[in-house]
C-alpha cells in the first residue's frame, strides 16, 4: 500500500507536469482572443458598485472564433486548455489516490510529516482550483501557473522531503490535532491557490497599465485584473477564517499536551506572522487609501511567511513541533 | 470592503473659536494613531519584530539554547540580551507595539461601536428621489397588498423594514459591522486573558519517582523550575500526589505510541483517589492542571557504609535526548559514613557515584547509548567519588551534577568506575558495597493554573465568529416606491397596462458580486405578478443575455 501510493505521487507528478505542458500550448496558441471575446456574459466583478471593468468570460469555454488561421489557432489553443484542465483532474485524482493509500497505510490521517503535509496542502490546493474552474471557467489560463506550482511541490515533497511510513508519535494523537492540522492544510492550500491570481494580478495590472517589459508581457492573455484581483480576495477572504480556527485548534491542543496555549515556539511565532500579514492584507484591502497592487503584495507576503513556516522553520529551527521528519 | 473611510467615524466638530494648539496636537495625533494606516503600519510593525523571537533562542521556549548562544558569542550575546533579544516577545519593542496597535483598536472600535448601536436603532433610511440612479433598478407590477405586502415579503426575507407612506425602505446585513466589532473587541479580550494569565497565574515543573516513600504535596518549594504570576499569594492549591505507575508502550524502532501515568490524588478536603493521565490528556484538578511532560528511569542505588549502613535512593537520571532513553544523574550520599556512635561527621568521607544508565545496552562495548527505551538490557554505568561533595558549601549546584569545583580543587576524588547488572553490587578500595537494586519510573510533570484561559477560549471563539460574519455577511439595502397607475408609463409595457406599479432599486453597501441575482430574485417576489414583465435592462437582465 505505501509503494503504491509513492508510486501514485510518481505518476500524478508526471500528470501534472503534462496538464502544465498543455496549459503552455494554450498559452501559446492563443492570440488575442482575451480581446475578441469582450462581451461580458458573467460577471466576477462587484455587479453594481462602481461598474468595474467586466471580465472576458467563455462559459464552458465556447469561443465562437474569427475565420481563419486565427481561428483555427484559437481552436487548437481551446483544445489545449480543455486538456490541461482534464490532465490537471486526472493529476489531482491520483494525488488523492496517493494520500488515500498513504492513510490506509499508516492506518491514520496522511498528515503526520512534512511528506504527507505538502501533499496535502498541495491537494486541496489543486482540489480548490478545480472547484473554483467548476464557478468561472474564463480563468482557466492561470492553470498555467497553478499546475506549475503543483510540479514544483509535488516534486519538492517526492524528491527532498520523502518519509518513509511511521505512526504518530503521542503528542500528536489527539483529536484536536487532526482538526488543528486539517484545518491548518485546508486554509494553506487555499492560500497557495490564491497566489496563483494575486500574482496574475500584479502581472496583469502592470500590462494594463502600459507595461510592457518582461514578466508583464506574460499576462497579456490573463483575464482582467479586476476580476483577478477580486478572486485573490475571495479565496483570501475564505480561508482566513479558517486559518484563524485553526491556529486556535492549536494552541486548545498545545495547553492539553504541553500545558499551555501558546509559548512563542518557532512554528507558533511563523503562524502568528502568517496570520498578521494576512490580517493586514485584509485590512490594507479595505483602506481606501491603499493600492490594491500593494494589498496584493501583502497577500503574496502572506504565502512566503506560510512557505516559510512549511519548510523553513522544519529544517532550520528546533521546537516542540520538531516533527518535520528530516 | 470598500465603503470605509480612512479615519473611523468620528464626528466633526465644530471648529472652536481659539483652539487650544495642545489639544489640536493631541487630537490629531490621536486621529493618526486610530486611522487605519496607522492600524496597517502597526500589524506590519508586529510582524517584523517577532521574528528575532523565533530566529533567536528564547528563555520561554529553550534556555539550554540560550546558554549555548552565550557560549557560542560572548561577545554578541549581552548586547542582544540587553535590548531583550531572549526575551523577544516580552520585550520594550515588541511590547510597545502591540500596546499601541490596541490602543489604536480600541480608539477604532469605540466610535464605530457607538455608531453602530445607533444604526441598529435607527430605520433604515428614506427612499431616495431618483431610484433610476442606484446600481439595481426595475419597475414591476405592483402587489395586491401594496405597500403592506411588499414589506411583508421583505420582512419575511429577513429584511429591516420601515414603510413610509407608499415608500418602503428596507436593510440587511447588519451582522457585518456587528461581527466586524466582535471580532476586534474579542482581540482586546484576548490581551486582557493573556494578562490575567500572567498576573495570577502560575506553573512549576518537577520530577516524580513512583513509589510511595515520593509522595509530592503542591507548594512553592516543591517545584525545581516554577515561574508564580506577581499576584499570585502564597497559598497553592492543596493536594498531595503521589505516581503508582507509568505505563509506556514503545515500538520496534523506539518511536513511544502512547504513555499512562496512574496517580494516586489526595485533594484537599476530599479522600485519596486514582487517576489517570497522559500526554494530551492532562490531570484537571480543583485549581491547577498536571500535565504530563516527559518520563524517564529512576535506578535504585543502595550503598553500605565503612560501618555497614545502607542507604537506599531511587534517583531520576535525566535523559540526554535520544530515542533510546540513555539517562544521566548522580547518587549523592552525603551522609554517608557519619559514625553512627559518635556521630561525627566526617565531610571528607562523603560518596557519589554519577553516570549512565542505559534501559537497553549494546552487546558490545561503547555502553555509551541505549538502543531502545524499553528495559531489554539495562546497564548502570557508575563513576565512584569520594570527598567533600561541596554540598554545604553553601554553593548553588545541581542535584543532578557533580560539582566539578570540587574535583578540580582535589576534595573530591575518583576512585574507579564498572558497569554494573541490576542485582549487581561493587566493592569499593574501602570495602564499602554499591549495589544496582533496580529501577522505578518517574515522569516529569508540569503543574498549572491560569485563571485566563477560559476568557481566552470565549474570546477566540469570539474572534472566529465575529471574522465570518465580518467577511460573509453583505450590507444592502433595497427601495420600493408605488407608481401610481399611469398609461403609458415609461417602465410599462406590461401586458396587462393600467395597473399600479412599483419602482424597486438596489444598493450593495460593500462589494458583494451576487446582489444582482438577489437582486433579481427579490424583484420577482415582490412583483404582484409572474415578475417578468417589465424589469428593465438593469444588471439582472444583462446576466441573462449574457449566458446565451
Ligand atoms: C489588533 C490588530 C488588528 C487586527 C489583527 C485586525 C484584523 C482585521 C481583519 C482580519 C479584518 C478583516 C475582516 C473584515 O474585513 O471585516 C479587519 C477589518 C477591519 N478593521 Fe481591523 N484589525 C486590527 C486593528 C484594527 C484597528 C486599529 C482599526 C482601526 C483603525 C481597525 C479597523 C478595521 C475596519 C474598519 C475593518 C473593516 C473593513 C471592512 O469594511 O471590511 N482594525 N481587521
Amino acid at each position: 500500500m505505501s509503494a503504491l501510493s509513492d508510486q501514485l505521487v510518481s505518476i500524478a507528478t508526471l500528470v501534472y507536469l503534462l496538464a502544465m505542458i498543455s496549459h503552455a500550448v494554450e498559452y501559446a496558441l492563443g492570440n488575442s482572443r482575451a480581446r475578441a471575446v469582450a462581451a461580458p456574459s458573467r460577471e466576477l466583478v462587484g455587479a453594481g458598485v462602481g461598474a468595474g471593468p467586466t471580465v472576458a468570460v467563455t462559459a464552458g469555454g465556447a469561443v465562437v472564433g474569427p475565420a481563419g488561421r486565427a481561428g483555427r489557432a484559437a481552436r487548437r489553443a481551446e483544445l489545449g486548455g480543455r486538456i490541461a484542465v482534464g490532465l490537471t483532474a486526472v493529476a489531482a485524482a491520483l494525488h488523492l489516490a496517493a494520500l488515500v493509500t498513504r492513510g490506509l497505510a499508516a492506518d491514520r490521517m496522511p498528515w503526520g510529516n512534512m511528506y504527507e503535509f505538502v501533499l496535502t496542502v498541495s491537494f486541496i490546493g489543486v482540489a480548490a482550483w478545480l472547484t473554483v474552474l467548476v464557478k468561472w471557467p474564463f480563468l482557466r489560463r492561470l492553470g498555467l501557473f497553478l499546475t506549475l506550482v503543483m510540479v514544483l511541490l509535488v516534486a519538492t515533497a517526492e524528491l527532498v522531503l520523502y518519509t518513509p511510513i511511521v505512526p504518530l508519535v503521542p503528542a500528536l494523537n489527539s483529536y484536536w490535532f487532526v482538526v488543528h492540522v486539517s484545518t491548518i492544510v485546508f486554509a494553506s492550500g487555499l492560500f497557495l491557490l490564491g497566489v496563483v491570481p494575486a500574482a496574475a494580478y500584479l502581472m496583469r495590472a502592470g500590462y494594463e497599465d502600459g507595461r510592457r517589459s518582461f514578466p508583464y508581457t506574460l499576462a497579456k492573455r490573463l483575464p482582467a485584473a479586476a476580476g483577478l484581483e477580486r478572486l485573490t480576495f475571495v479565496l483570501h477572504a475564505f480561508s482566513f477564517p479558517i486559518f484563524t480556527f485553526a491556529v486556535i485548534a492549536g494552541a486548545i491542543w498545545a495547553e492539553a499536551a504541553w500545558g499551555r496555549p501558546w509559548a512563542w515556539d518557532p512554528k507558533e511565532t511563523w503562524a502568528f506572522i502568517s496570520w498578521v500579514v494576512y490580517a493586514g492584507y485584509l485590512h490594507a484591502r479595505a483602506t481606501p487609501s491603499v493600492r490594491r497592487s500593494t494589498a496584493t503584495w501583502l497577500a503574496i507576503l502572506g504565502f512566503l511567511t506560510v512557505l516559510m513556516n512549511l519548510f523553513g522553520v522544519n529544517i532550520f529551527f528546533e521546537g516542540l513541533h520538531s516533527y518535520g521528519g528530516l | 470592503m470598500t465603503a470605509v473611510d480612512d479615519r473611523p467615524a468620528t464626528p466633526a466638530e465644530a471648529p472652536r473659536r481659539r483652539p487650544n494648539p495642545l489639544l489640536a496636537l493631541l487630537r490629531n495625533s490621536w486621529r493618526q494613531l486610530t486611522s487605519m494606516r496607522t492600524a496597517l503600519v502597526l500589524l506590519f510593525l508586529l510582524a517584523i519584530a517577532a521574528i528575532p523571537g523565533s530566529v533567536l533562542p528564547q528563555r520561554g521556549v529553550n534556555p539550554e539554547d540560550v546558554r549555548d548562544f552565550y557560549t557560542a558569542n560572548p561577545d554578541l550575546a549581552p548586547l542582544l540580551d540587553r535590548v531583550g533579544a531572549f526575551e523577544a516577545f516580552s520585550s520594550v519593542w515588541f511590547s510597545a507595539i502591540y500596546l499601541l496597535l490596541f490602543t489604536s483598536l480600541i480608539g477604532c472600535i469605540t466610535p464605530r461601536l457607538r455608531d453602530h448601536v445607533r444604526a441598529l436603532r435607527a430605520r433604515p433610511p428614506a427612499v431616495p428621489k431618483r431610484l433610476e440612479r442606484l446600481p439595481q433598478h426595475a419597475v414591476v407590477p405592483a402587489p395586491a397588498g401594496g405597500a403592506a405586502a411588499v414589506a411583508e415579503t421583505l420582512r419575511r426575507r429577513r429584511w429591516r423594514v420601515a414603510v413610509r407612506g407608499d415608500e418602503v425602505s428596507a436593510e440587511k446585513g447588519y451582522l457585518k459591522e456587528t461581527g466586524n466589532l466582535i471580532f476586534h473587541s474579542s482581540m482586546v479580550l484576548v490581551l486582557v486573558g493573556v494578562a490575567l494569565g500572567s498576573w495570577y497565574g502560575w506553573h512549576g515543573n518537577r520530577l516524580l519517582v513512583a513509589g510511595a516513600d515520593q509522595v509530592f504535596c503542591n507548594t512553592r518549594q516543591q517545584y525545581a523550575e516554577a515561574k508564580f504570576g506577581p499576584r499570585v499569594g502564597d497559598d497553592l492549591p492543596r493536594f498531595c500526589m503521589q505516581l503508582d505507575e507509568f505505563d509506556a508502550q514503545f515500538l520496534p524502532n523506539g518511536q513511544a505510541s502512547s504513555f499512562n501515568a496512574k496517580v494516586t490524588v489526595d485533594e484537599d478536603g476530599g479522600a485519596p483517589r486514582q487517576a489517570e493521565f497522559s500526554v494530551n490528556s492532562p490531570l484537571r484538578l480543583d485549581g491547577a492542571n498536571v500535565y504530563l511532560l516527559g518520563h524517564g528511569y529512576a535506578p535504585v542505588i543502595r550503598y553500605t557504609d565503612r560501618f555497614g549502613r545502607t542507604q537506599t535512593s531511587a534517583v531520576p537520571f535525566l535523559t540526554t535526548g535520544d530515542i533510546g532513553l540513555t539517562g544521566e544523574g548522580l547518587a549523592a550520599f552525603p551522609d554517608a559514613n557519619v559514625d553512627p556512635e559518635t556521630g561525627e561527621r566526617n565531610p571528607d568521607l562523603q560518596v557519589a557515584f554519577s553516570g549512565l544508565y542505559l534501559p537497553t545496552a549494546p552487546q558490545q562495548p561503547p555502553f555509551v547509548r541505549s538502543e531502545h527505551p524499553t528495559e531489554q538490557n539495562p546497564l548502570l554505568d557508575l563513576v565512584a567519588y569520594r570527598g567533600n561533595l561541596g554540598l554545604d558549601a553553601g554553593i548553588p549546584g545541581s542535584v543532578y551534577q557533580l560539582d566539578q569545583r570540587q574535583v578540580r580543587n582535589g576534595r573530591l576524588t575518583e576512585i574507579g568506575a564498572k558497569q554494573l547488572r541490576i542485582g549487581e553490587s561493587w566493592t569499593l578500595d574501602d570495602g564499602t558495597t554499591v549495589e544496582f537494586v533496580g529501577t522505578q519510573r518517574y515522569i516529569v510533570l508540569s503543574v498549572r493554573h491560569d485563571p485566563g484561559m477560559m476568557l481566552l477560549l470565549v474570546s477566540s471563539i469570539g474572534l472566529v465568529l465575529g471574522l465570518m460574519g465580518s467577511l460573509f455577511v453583505r450590507r444592502r439595502r433595497v427601495f420600493v416606491r408605488l407608481l401610481p397607475a399611469a398609461p403609458g408609463d415609461p417602465g410599462g409595457g406590461s401586458p396587462t397596462g393600467g395597473s399600479s406599479l412599483v419602482e424597486v432599486a438596489g444598493l450593495p453597501r460593500t462589494e458583494h458580486p451576487g446582489f444582482a441575482a438577489e437582486f433579481a430574485q427579490l424583484v420577482t417576489a415582490i412583483g404582484g405578478r409572474s415578475g417578468d414583465a417589465g424589469t428593465d435592462p438593469g444588471a439582472p437582465a444583462r446576466a441573462r443575455e449574457g449566458a446565451e
